[in-house]
């Protein structure tokens, strides 16, 4: 809501996390928001609440004290099993109207920028998407959203003076939970969920999960992506299999995508995924700029092209010239 | 049934280049094109319309230059175009943007549907859609990759997950956001570049729409921007291996290992 005083704006005080659930398991960027929250918290002394919505009881949630969080705040109804994106921004919207969070920090997942924003609005505040920095204004006391666009070739600090509370999402991957202390405690709060009609706006029919995307590209600490170079479904499984050696997982240009080599949720770019990983290996790829873009904010660029001149070896940190049907299978042996 | 198509303008970045000390693209001069993602809307709404008939209106905010967008739009079959354009509309964030096109979208009246891109390539929020439904009070269903069927109350989506999707009914009106994977935009027909060389683009004003003035703009965005800064600069040199295959993947793997980029390693 917007703020008119001091002392309205002194009404609000936690920092939050909304729980990202993945069938009513809480899913890993929850505990990298609530070591941001938890960092946020210290500074201005206040406290970290999680917001859980589930079909049933989550499995562990005294966990989350463990990551950071003081308070959790659990709201259980059979039909929050699906994402609801309605349902459950008026749960929250209430949940922010009892208890006045100074911030409230989602993930930027698929259902966050759903989620969030339906909720920001409605709750009449301001919200920075894909925050990559966090901090509190010293003389303000706002928080300090610093956050990349333009494909991550501009980066904004984002305050919002006048609306509380202030929200922000953050890519999975970007920050860094806590080490886990298994004796710190924390309150449990149970809250009931009144869903008036709220169902009436969407119906899951059925949910549709592929194995292949197990691992997940914004969440990969190493992305192993092809191009029009790897010329075929097959030389794919050249790349998973590298993926499979590391840890990571697989990504494409949308030349390959188009091509029908690879479904489009690898495709990586402007028209696909934004991603910051931690190791990004091109594997012919030329690196047009619609493909930059989506990854130009990875902390290691690795390229692998026949030819030396392309954008992406110019940009790389690590160019390697040749041919990467020859170079990736000795690479595997390598590892 | 009635859909309106929100699109953006925004730079170009196909001629764009890169900074050869930053390494990042250099943003000036760049030209205004159609945000890539309404393309995609706008070939869905095209396509119910022949589908099931439709009326397809494309709106923007933006200056006044917006309007090629919208012609563009008209030339590929949309049948209406409304220009939001206006000083006080300058500088809203997502939350104020997203309240102008809902209150442009009440005007028009009777929506059933309305269609926006995932994300708008230059701010890349992903907001103003889901934004938009919330002003309304209309169902929503982001990154949609198909649209199975629709009726005069619901339409069926297959809505985009990290790891597969959802198929939902949303009753209708609702907003959708489109990934690219739903369709393949067509190019104009001649019929259609003059039909939309011709059509009259309205200009609405604040007061057009009813929009409250203290709730658009710059004064009426929760968000500030503070500051903009250039991202830290890649300022690494490029390491060039070459070689044999066998002598450039030991070097690599050597790399890799002293990164720590292979630590996550399922081996
Ligand atoms: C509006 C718009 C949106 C777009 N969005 C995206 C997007 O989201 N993502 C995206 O990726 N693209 C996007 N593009 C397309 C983009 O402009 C490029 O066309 C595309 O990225 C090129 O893909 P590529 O690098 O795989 O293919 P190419 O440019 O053809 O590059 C292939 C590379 O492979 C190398 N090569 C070939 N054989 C071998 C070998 N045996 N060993 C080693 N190297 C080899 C070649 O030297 C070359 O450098 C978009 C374009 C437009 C207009
Ligand atoms: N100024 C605008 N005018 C019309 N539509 C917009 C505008 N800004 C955003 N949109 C729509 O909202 C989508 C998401 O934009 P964004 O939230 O800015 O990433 C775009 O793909 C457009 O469909």
């Amino acid at each position: 809501m917007r703020i008119t005083n001091l002392n309205e704006k002194l009404q609000y005080e936690d920092v939050w996390v909304v729980a990202e659930m993945l069938l009513d398991k809480i899913h890993p960027v929850t505990y990298e928001l609530l070591g941001a929250a938890r960092a946020l918290a210290d500074y201005g002394a206040s406290r970290v609440g999680v917001i859980v919505l589930c079909s049933k009881e989550p499995e562990n949630p005294t966990d989350l004290f463990a990551f950071g969080a003081d308070k959790v705040i659990i709201v259980t109804n059979p039909q929050l099993k699906g994402f609801l994106d309605e349902t459950e921004a008026e749960i929250i919207i209430r949940l922010i109207e009892k208890y006045k969070p100074e911030i409230v920090l989602g993930a930027a997942s698929s259902r966050g920028r759903a989620l969030i924003p339906r909720i920001a609005v409605k709750a009449n505040c301001g919200l920075t998407a894909d925050c990559t920095e966090l901090g509190i204004d010293f003389e303000s006391g706002d928080l300090l959203q610093t956050r990349p666009a333009f494909g991550g070739n501009i980066m904004a600090i984002i305050r919002s003076p006048n609306h509380r509370p202030q929200m922000a999402t953050v890519r999975p991957g970007v920050m860094k939970s806590i080490t886990p202390d298994y004796s710190r405690k924390g309150e449990i709060i149970y809250e009931k969920a009144k869903l008036n009609n709220q169902a009436a706006f969407k119906r899951i029919i059925e949910s549709i999960t592929k194995e292949e995307n197990a691992v997940n590209l914004t969440q990969a600490q190493i992305i192993i992506a092809g191009g029009r170079g790897v010329k075929g479904a097959e030389g794919f499984d050249l790349l998973r299999e590298l993926a499979a050696k590391t840890g990571g997982a697989v990504g494409a240009s949308r030349a390959a995508v188009d091509s029908g080599w690879i479904p489009y949720e690898h495709q990586i770019g402007q028209t696909g995924q934004t991603v910051q990983t931690g190791t990004y290996i091109a594997c012919g790829i030329s690196g047009q700029i619609q493909h930059l873009v989506g990854m130009q904010s990875s902390a290691l660029i690795i390229a692998i092209d026949k030819n030396p001149d392309t954008p992406m070896m110019q940009m790389a940190d690590i160019a390697v010239v040749g041919d990467l049907f020859e170079i990736i299978p000795a690479l595997v042996r390598e590892i | 049934m009635k859909i309106v198509v929100c699109i953006k303008q925004v730079p170009a970045t196909n001629e764009a280049k890169i900074d050869p000390l930053t390494k990042r693209i250099v943003r000036e001069g760049l030209k205004a094109v159609m945000n890539p993602f309404d393309a995609y809307a706008v070939e869905e709404a095209i396509r119910l319309k022949e589908k099931c008939g439709a009326e397809v209106i494309v709106i923007s905010m933006g200056p006044e230059k917006a309007q090629r967008c919208l012609r563009e739009a008209v030339s590929l079959g949309a049948d209406r175009a409304v220009l939001l354009s206006d000083r006080a509309f300058g500088g809203s964030d997502t939350w104020a943007t997203s309240y102008v096109l809902s209150k442009a979208i009440e005007k028009i009246g009777q929506v059933d549907l309305v269609i926006c891109g995932k994300q708008a390539v230059d701010g890349d929020t992903a907001q103003v859609g889901p934004g938009i439904a919330a002003h309304l009070d209309f169902a929503q269903a982001t990154f949609v990759m198909k649209v199975e069927k629709v009726d005069r109350r619901h339409i069926r989506v297959q809505r985009m997950r990290e790891n597969g999707y959802d198929v939902c009914d949303i009753k209708l009106p609702a907003v959708i956001t489109v990934v690219k994977d739903i369709n393949m935009p067509r190019v104009p027909t001649l019929k259609g570049r003059l039909a939309s060389d011709e059509i009259d683009i309205p200009i609405w004003r604040p007061e057009d729409i009813k929009a409250d003035i203290e709730k658009i703009g710059l004064d009426g965005s929760p968000t500030r921007v503070v500051k903009t800064q250039p991202p830290k600069a890649r300022s690494r040199k490029t390491i060039r291996i070459e070689g044999s295959p066998q002598e450039c993947a030991k070097q690599l793997a050597q790399r890799l290992r002293e990164e720590d980029s292979i630590s996550g390693a399922n081996i």
